[in-house]
């Protein structure tokens, strides 16, 4: 029922951007400290930020007093807004899938979360493969079409997956060794398969790129020899290669983590980011000297057997060493509650309000390479904003309203209107089609 | 020599009890489509073509004259997408996921042909060309005993686009005149019309677990690895032709020779997000596109969108109806349910909008039924004379013969309707449907499926 409400709410159209004051907040800008005051809002920028600001004229004024402000909420980890699934699943190397094919902007887990703050995500391939499809981050511009969610200029990424899920899939049903046929059995069924997988595919990668560097070269020549076939599968671990693209890892245990760091390092590309990582506490070390950031889980453990060493003090003893590190959902339900998973941060390892916070904003950001842009209240960054009426690590706290680019993307009161309005348009619809029913006829004679 | 004669005699004997070589309907209500009504005239036909149509129109000397007081002639309806011809198809060419969330899809239908082919060995990547006959031409996979032929013929429709619809890249579609002939050949109008593409898993293609693509991510980045490796393949035949010396040899692949000979794709787009995704890809590929399926057209952004890509649609004739015997637990979303309202309303939303369109019965067969069907779309805003322009003129032009079909005009082919009352009115009787000029009388209507309803897909197993 609550989905239904919220499909409706895609007809609220969001209030285009405009020059917009909001006022007598707490604002905790994540890098510049916490401050009680206003941020200006001009084409869509944060423009001024202050105790006392230069109100324009005819600028709308939001009236914060009492409320929190923060930077919007951006999740490393999602699988929402994907049409059609979110796993290739049939083959080992998935790359040459994209996301950003199936992008669904109706999926109504974009409004939701966005009703919890989050105002960028980066959506994944799922973890069925050694190396999967292509990623994308977009933004949660909730009523805008598949290309207007795209967040412009962020590097696009691709999701690799370490451990039991790319070694499971094409198992017999009932797990390995039960007694059935094994149909459609697919490579590798082992930890030790998953690295040659990988490392197979940058074999061919290499290949490939010399080929078309090659070519590149004779053209720049001015020579007129055929180009190579492109080969879309290829064509994103070249990317890879040339540091064009992120690269994402799902991973779990610690030696795994390692192997992974070391096929990067023979292959001469970095892991942009390790994905739950959550035995990272055991190889921080490591896990900096690569430069890679981590995004893991703030208290799940044990829920399968390769979690069975995670401990919830992950996210705060990888801070210490120095590693960027975010919290992710990696869910559609946890995602609306970002905030509360940074907060656990602090109880788990003494993170400071500030860093917990950060976890969620500035260091996702880092790690998606638009930091520049989004994770922090600052002059020049996108208005990208979350109002929440209670500390935003608290419990208690509720979003009021989102901006994204200076425009209102959720507003909490009217959230609470339109959908009973949404439950009246429903109910109305559903008398009206009943009474066009023809009457119902006998049950029809089973058939075969 | 006289013997020869004589068998020459006999044979054309034969032709002339068929159909004469002049017919002639006069005192006729007649709509053109392409230009006005004439309230009262004349068509005659002659070897197969309208030879004159008019007010005043001189009826030739031996001529077969039917008198058409108080009937009306319409020029043959063309089911813009159909399988009609290739026996054991899917009836319906559903255009995939369009069901939308919550929304019961249209059960795959297994059919017997289907159902006996020998599992496709599983494809572990593009290389494999999984589900793809692209080579496939409707015209040779007819059969002119195909006994949809006169279910649908005796509702009025006198030609079909029939594609072959298995498959991701399931075949070239073909336009057949749906005569009764000894020959599939004699029924082709245009051989190749263009790629039948889906995003769906065909019957007969194995299910979950059978290999790549599993995704919907999949299937498009396998249309996509698809047109690439079309122009290489190409960039290397035109390379080889021209001089083979000191050249590999290039392989032959008839997916891609397929692919090659398609002047046009259809892509299957219900959602409007499937309108805005395919249209985008087609843009990639370079591919002039006609989308099919439609469902959401009615929606607001529907018609701006398509009208900023500029590319003709295909509306399906299969409305979202409301499930039959619900579970009364079950939730429907806003969508579904303004899916089953609104639907019918598409084509007026697309003809106010300009967008041009045609529509494709989606194997509804049985002429009642179509009536049903197109009489939502009028009841829902559309226009008497658009719907039947959808039916006739717009399918021609869309697929550009509009030279030759779509329309009462002299020198086209004589594919015309003789009714007794409007073409889309339920209690209307059609006296004489013809084909290429040959008239043929609509049979007795198969035991219906039940009032309000559709009748069973044929060849559909439970």
């Amino acid at each position: 029922m609550r989905k239904l409400l919220f499909i409706a709410l895609a007809a609220l159209a969001p209030v285009a951007a405009e020059t917009i004051v909001i006022e007598n907040a707490t604002i905790m800008t994540v890098t510049k400290g916490t401050l009680k005051g206003s941020v200006v809002i001009r084409d869509g920028k944060i423009a001024e930020v202050g105790e006392k600001v230069m109100v324009p004229q005819g600028a709308t004024i939001i009236d914060a007093g009492g409320q929190y402000l923060i930077p919007g909420i951006i999740d490393c980890h999602s699988h929402i807004a994907v049409d059609g699934g979110v796993n290739e699943g049939s083959v080992s190397v998935s790359s040459m899938v994209d996301i950003k094919d199936v992008i669904d902007p109706e999926d109504v887990s974009i409004y939701r979360a966005l009703a919890g703050g989050v105002t960028t995500a980066n959506i994944l391939h799922g973890s069925a493969n050694a190396i999967g499809g292509k990623t994308v981050v977009l933004k949660m511009r909730w009523g805008k079409d598949a290309q207007g969610m795209i967040f412009e200029g962020a590097l696009p990424g691709i999701k690799f997956a370490l451990g039991e899920n790319p070694k499971r899939a094409g198992n017999p049903p009932g797990g390995r060794g039960a007694n059935a046929t094994p149909v459609f059995a697919r490579y590798p069924a082992t930890r030790m398969g998953v690295e040659d997988v990988i490392r197979e595919a940058f074999n061919q990668a290499k290949a490939y790129k010399a080929e078309w560097d090659a070519y590149d070269a004779s053209a720049a020549r001015g020579e007129h020899a055929i180009p190579p076939r492109k080969d879309l599968k290829l064509e994103a671990l070249k990317e890879v290669l040339e540091g064009k693209r992120y690269v994402h890892a799902h991973c779990y245990r610690s030696d795994e983590i390692l192997m992974l760091l070391r096929v990067a390092d023979d292959y001469g590309f970095k892991i942009r980011t390790l994905q739950h990582v959550l035995e990272g506490y055991k190889v921080a070390p490591e896990i900096l000297a690569h430069g890679a950031g981590a995004s893991t889980f703030s208290d799940w453990w044990a829920y399968k057997i390769e979690a069975i060493d995670a401990i919830p003090y992950n996210a705060a003893l990888m801070q210490k060493k120095g590693i960027v590190v975010s919290l992710n959902s990696d869910d559609a339900e946890l995602m609306r509650h970002l905030n509360t998973e940074a907060a656990k941060a602090m109880k788990y390892g003494g993170v400071s309000e500030n860093d917990a916070l950060a976890m969620v904003t500035i260091n996702p950001a880092k790690q998606l390479g638009i930091d520049q842009r989004v994770g922090s209240i600052e002059v020049g960054k996108d208005a990208d904003l979350v109002i929440y009426d209670k500390h935003p690590l608290s419990d208690y706290a509720k979003v009021q309203k989102v901006l994204i680019d200076g425009t209102v993307y959720f507003d909490r009161d009217k959230a609470v209107s339109a959908a009973k309005a949404a439950a009246a348009e429903k109910q109305k619809l559903l008398d009206k089609i009943k009474q066009s029913q023809p009457r119902q006829q006998p049950a029809r004679r089973p058939n075969g | 020599m006289s013997k020869f004669l004589a068998a020459f005699l006999s044979v054309c004997g034969l032709a002339l009890a068929e159909s004469p070589p002049v017919t002639a309907i006069r005192n006729a209500r007649i709509v053109t489509v392409g230009g006005p009504v004439i309230a009262k005239g004349t068509v005659v036909i002659h070897s197969g073509l309208i030879e004159a149509v008019g007010e005043n129109v001189a009826i030739p000397a031996g001529a077969w004259v039917i008198d058409g007081e108080g009937m009306t002639v319409y020029p043959g309806l063309i089911d813009a997408l159909s399988t009609v011809g290739i026996p054991g198809a899917a009836p319906a060419a559903t255009a995939g996921r369009g069901g939308g969330r919550g929304q019961t899809a249209t059960p795959a239908t297994t059919t017997t042909a289907a159902a006996t082919q020998p599992a496709a060995p599983r494809a572990m990547g593009p290389e494999d060309r999984p589900q793809t006959t692209s080579w496939l031409l409707a015209a040779d996979e007819i059969s002119p005993s195909d006994h949809r032929i006169e279910t649908v013929r005796s509702g009025g429709i006198t030609t079909t686009a029939t594609y072959p619809t298995r498959g991701i890249f399931a075949g070239q579609g073909s336009l057949l005149d749906l005569i009764t002939a000894e020959k599939a050949g004699e029924m082709v109008v245009v051989p190749s019309l263009g790629q039948y593409i889906s995003v769906t898993r065909a019957a007969g293609f194995g299910g979950f677990g059978s290999g790549f693509p599993g995704a919907l991510m999949g299937y498009i980045a396998y249309i996509r690895q698809i047109y690439l490796d079309a122009d290489h393949y190409k960039l290397v035949k035109d390379a080889y032709a021209k001089d083979p010396r000191g050249l590999e040899r290039p392989q032959y692949d008839r997916a891609l020779e397929g692919v090659l000979e398609s002047k046009r794709i259809l892509l299957p787009a219900n959602r409007v997000i499937e309108m805005d995704r395919m249209l985008r890809l087609a843009a990639d590929l370079k591919q002039p596109v006609i989308l099919y399926g439609m469902r959401e057209a009615y929606r607001p952004e529907a018609a701006p969108l398509l009208k900023k890509f500029a590319r003709p649609v295909l509306v399906s004739l299969k409305w979202a109806e409301a499930p039959r015997d619900p579970d009364p637990e079950a939730d429907q979303t806003l969508r579904s349910l303004s899916n089953i309202d609104q639907g019918p309303a598409a084509p007026a939303a697309l003809q106010k909008a300009g967008v041009p369109f045609a529509f494709y019965t989606d194997g509804i067969d049985a002429p009642r039924d179509l009536v049903r069907a197109v009489k939502k779309a009028i009841d829902a805003g559309l226009a008497r004379e658009d719907a039947l322009r959808a039916f006739t003129l717009s399918p021609a032009e869309i697929y550009g013969v509009a030279d030759r079909l779509g329309s009462i005009e002299k020198g086209k082919i004589a594919n015309l309707v003789l009714t007794k009352g409007d073409i889309f009115d339920s209690n209307t009787h059609i006296e004489t449907v013809f084909v290429d000029g040959k008239p043929y009388k609509p049979v007795a209507e198969a035991p219906p499926g039940g009032r309000g309803q559709t009748t069973e897909e044929p060849g559909e197993i439970r």
